[in-house]
Order: structure tokens, then sequence, then C-alpha cells
């Protein structure tokens, strides 16, 4: 029998960060997610696997020991939640930059400023939009379980090493407090120096014997090659939107009315389609995985076969423009959500469809 | 078969542990669970709640507006989540410090002297155990064996030893539930 196990999502991400075969973790507490760091403390994995935990003396020395970490091509991770990842997005530019991966993972709570510890999905904009400064893009996965906190963990890394990019794993307090059964992969060891050195390159290893000095920068003041490096880093952009969509449907193939969310939100929605299919209302759910690259294409589709879309959120409507900018005027989009901690049960979600889309 | 519960009472008194064995006896018998608890300031004094779901399917919403049964020990959650009980579902609760009993009449209710007998069984720790037997007595949707399982899965190692104590205590539920 396979081993299963009852954990918080915070938790079956650290056990899976491990079982990766990561190299180092760097992180600070913050609610809700003190678990990662707390797990992987108790669990000792310098002992098991010689992975680093270290907690930093803030969140910027954090994510700048990610930096130099990734550039010597070690697997690191950091974790924080919504204050903590605004505190961190100098550090992304800069990896994102210099090209390294990294796994990042935002357990988002309520803002704007210290906001609340309670659940939100607020932070959709800092995810898929920038966040830090300059011409970026993150892959960005937003799990729906516990499964998918531990499953991203290593699909992060695949994806990362693939496209030397940082992945931004966008969970928020929901799935991160939540328990559920978790499966997890088997321990994969951590990768030699050698193994280093020929699957990583470009990675900082020493001066090599033969050929030029490896340098890993994000400076380049020479604009004209600036220009290039950025015409390079969208062609790798356009790259992951034709390469890495990834998203799922729930009862849409009869569905006159089309629900959009992601996360915990998607839960909540399926929940909403039992309830209205109950009352007769033909209604689907489009849950994206990826938030960068959206399932544009996926949604257009949808978009000439019902009649109104809702995109429900923890926030006051960030993810609906990217519906919007998807369905492209075909048909009517609207927006619910609550926020600043509140999160939304599955009728007042049937509510919303209910006044704002059918009867709207 | 899903049975979605609310259990809520004040911090300490094991509302969130008796959840978790809940929800490891429904992973030994190969269901699907969820354990999703009230974190944060609230826990500090104030009401600590979990919504526990077992299921034979894979679960929807964690977060729900509506329960098959609650358990209901302190005030503050009787006033929070009375309401919540679906139409023919089950509220259980333990009288000990309720001024104001439940009042509904399209629900089945019942009581369970938890507090009482946990005192007469010499350990306020059992507390949780009585009102997990109770429930287990009006909905038995896990297997006594399974429970055991769970509780081995749950507790760490050097709390083993509490087992058996903890077993009598669910029969201890079990035997005085009570109608309202």
């Amino acid at each position: 029998m396979k081993e299963l196990k009852l954990m918080k999502g915070n938790e079956a991400f650290a056990e899976a960060v491990i079982r990766a075969g990561v190299d180092g973790y760097f992180g600070y507490p913050i609610t809700p997610q003190s678990e990662v760091l707390e797990y992987l403390m108790a669990q000792k994995p310098y002992e098991r696997t010689g992975m680093v935990v270290l907690q930093a003396e803030s969140e910027v020395a954090a994510i700048n020991m990610v930096y130099g970490g990734a550039a010597c091509g070690k697997k690191v991770v950091t974790s924080s939640s919504s204050p903590g990842i605004s505190l961190k997005q100098e550090g992304i530019s800069y990896i994102a930059g210099a090209e390294l991966p990294a796994l990042i993972l935002n357990v988002v709570r309520g803002g704007p400023g210290l906001g609340t510890i309670q659940p939100s999905q607020s932070d959709y904009f800092q995810s898929t939009k920038g966040g830090g400064h300059g011409d970026y893009k993150l892959i960005v996965l937003a799990p729906a379980s516990v499964q998918e906190m531990a499953d991203f963990a290593g699909l992060g890394f695949e994806l990362a090493f693939k496209y030397r990019n940082p992945v931004l794993i966008l969970s928020d307090g929901v799935i991160g407090q939540m328990m559920e059964k978790v499966e997890l992969n088997p321990q994969i060891s951590r990768r030699t120096d050698e193994e280093v050195a020929t699957e990583c390159p470009w990675a900082t290893t020493g001066r090599p014997k033969n050929g030029p000095r490896r340098i890993i920068t994000s400076l380049e003041l020479d604009s004209a090659k600036q220009e290039l490096h950025n015409i390079k880093l969208q062609a790798k952009y356009k790259q992951m939107q034709d390469n890495e969509v990834r998203f799922e449907t729930f009862d849409t193939e009869d569905a006159d009315y089309l629900l959009v969310a992601y996360g915990s939100s998607a839960r909540i929605c399926q929940k909403a389609v039992q309830t209205a299919r109950k009352k007769g209302i033909k209604v689907g759910l489009l849950r994206p995985i990826t938030l960068f690259p959206y399932p544009s294409e996926a949604i257009s589709k949808l978009a000439s076969q019902v009649k109104g879309i809702l995109s429900v959120e923890m926030s006051a409507g960030q993810m609906v423009e990217d519906v919007r900018l998807a369905v492209n005027g075909k048909v009517k989009v609207e927006h619910f959500g609550r926020y600043g901690g509140i999160v939304p049960t599955p009728d007042e979600v049937v509510k919303a469809l209910e006044t704002k889309i059918i009867g709207g | 078969m899903t049975e979605e519960i609310i259990i809520a009472g004040f911090g300490g008194q094991g509302v969130l542990s008796m959840g978790k064995i809940l929800a490891y006896s429904g992973i030994m018998q190969d269901q699907e669970v969820a354990w999703m608890p009230s974190y944060g300031p609230e826990m500090r004094g104030g009401t600590a709640n979990v919504t526990v779901i077992l299921s034979d399917e894979r679960i929807s919403s964690p977060i729900l507006n509506q329960f098959d049964t609650a358990i209901i020990l302190n005030q503050q959650s009787m006033d929070k989540f009375e309401k919540t009980v679906k139409p023919g579902g089950i509220l259980l609760y333990d009288p000990n410090g309720i001024t104001r009993h439940p009042s509904r009449t399209d629900i089945n209710i019942y009581r369970i002297q938890a507090t009482e007998a946990a005192t007469a069984m010499g350990s306020a720790k059992t507390f949780n155990m009585i009102v997990l037997g109770a429930f287990l007595k009006l909905k038995p949707i896990v297997k006594m064996e399974n429970v055991e399982k769970g509780l081995a899965k749950s507790l760490p190692a050097r709390h083993h030893k509490s087992i058996p104590m903890n077993m009598k205590a669910i029969a201890k539920g079990l035997e005085i539930v009570e109608k309202v």
C-alpha cells in the first residue's frame, strides 16, 4: 500500500522540497506560511540529505541567498507570505534578469500593508504582472489542494531549470493551513558537483580551465546589449506561453455559464457548481493551474459557448482583467470576490452568479 | 457518503486534535478527507473551530456554509454555528457553560456531558475523546478499529501509551450521549 499522510499544505510543500533533492532553503517566518520553516527545522534535512535550512535575518537576505545559491547551479527555494514577498521583489527581478532557476512560495494573506493573517488572493497582479521592476515574467503555479502543494515543488524545479527562470507557487492561507491526504514522491538525491557542472554549464562553479570566466549578473550598461537580452527574455516567455499552459475544467461540456477561479477559490467554486446544478443552472468551472502563462485560449473558446462568465477571486478584482482580455468582449464578464481575509462561501458564489450574470 | 462536520469550542479543548483523529480514521478506511482549521488571533482565548470532511469522492470546497453535523463546545460557538446545521442534521453539544440552549426544531439535537464525564474519569484530557465517542454513536462513519489506527497515526509515539485510555473515553461517549 502506498504511504498516505495527513499534512497541512505548508508541511506537504516542505517535505516535497526535501524529497526533490533541494540544496538549500532560506526563509523568514510569517503567518500563514511559518509551518514551512518550522517543519524543515524539525525534520533536520541537513542530517538526511545535506540540505541547508537557514532562517535568514530578513526576507531581503533570504532572497539574495537564493540568488547566490541559484548562481552556483544549486536547487534553492524560499517561501513567505504577502508582505514578505513584497520585500523579496527586488531580488526576484534580479534573479529573473540574471536568468536563474529558483522556487518561491507565496502563501497569500490579506493586504494591503501588513493587512491580516487570513487567506486572500490579492497578490495576483504582483505575481503575474511583474511585482519587481523591468520586463520579466515568472512561471506562476496555483495549487488548489495539499497534494498540489507537494507536486508543484517538483514541477516548479523542473520548469525553473528548463527555462532558467524563477517559478512562483501562488498559494493562500486556506491551502497552506488545511490538512488533506497527500502521497509523496520518493527521495531524489541531491546533485553532485559533477552533475551540477554538466547540467548547468552556465553556473559559477569555479573558474574553468578553458574558456571564458562565467559571470552571473543582471547589469548591462550597454543599452544595445540590454535590448538584445530583453528580446531573448521575451522569446523565452513566448515559449512558456506556447508550451506550459495548464488548466482543468469541471462540467463545462453543456455549460451555459462559466466560473473562472484558481487555488482555494476554485475549490469553493466546485461546490458552487454542484449547488447551482441542483437548482437547474448549467454552470461549469475553468481552473487555471498556471497563472502565467494564462489559459487565455481555453477561456476564449468557452466564451463562444456560454452566455456569461463570473471570475471568482479573493480580491477586489485582479484576475478578471485577464479573463476579459481572453474573452475580448464576446460575452459579459463580471468579478465576484471577498477580500481582506474573508473567504466566500459556495452559496455566496451561486448568489453572485444569479445576480451579476444570469439576472444582470 | 460525504459527511461535513464543524467542531467548535475554546482553544485548548482539543477541538483541532479531535478533528485530526477523525480525519486520520477516514484515511485508514481509504476515504478522502479535509481538515480546515480557523487559525490566527481568534485561537487565543476565543473560539477555535475546525471543518472536517470525510467522503468517498473527491472533496470540493473545504469552506462550507452548512454542515451535516455541528459539534459545539461553548456558548460563542453555539451562537455562531447552530444556524449552520442542515435541516435534518445533527447538533451535538456539551451543556457545560451553555446558558442559551439550542432551539431549532428542524434538526436533531443531542447532549454529551463530556466535561462531567472527563472529571469522573480523572483526566480532563479525555474530554475531546468522549465527545468523539458521542459523535460516532450518532454517525458511525468510521470503524472503531480505524479510529484506533487513526489515534496511533495522529499521536506522537511518546503518547501511544495513552491510546487505551483514549479508547476508553470514546467508549464512555458512546454510552452516555443522550437525545434532547
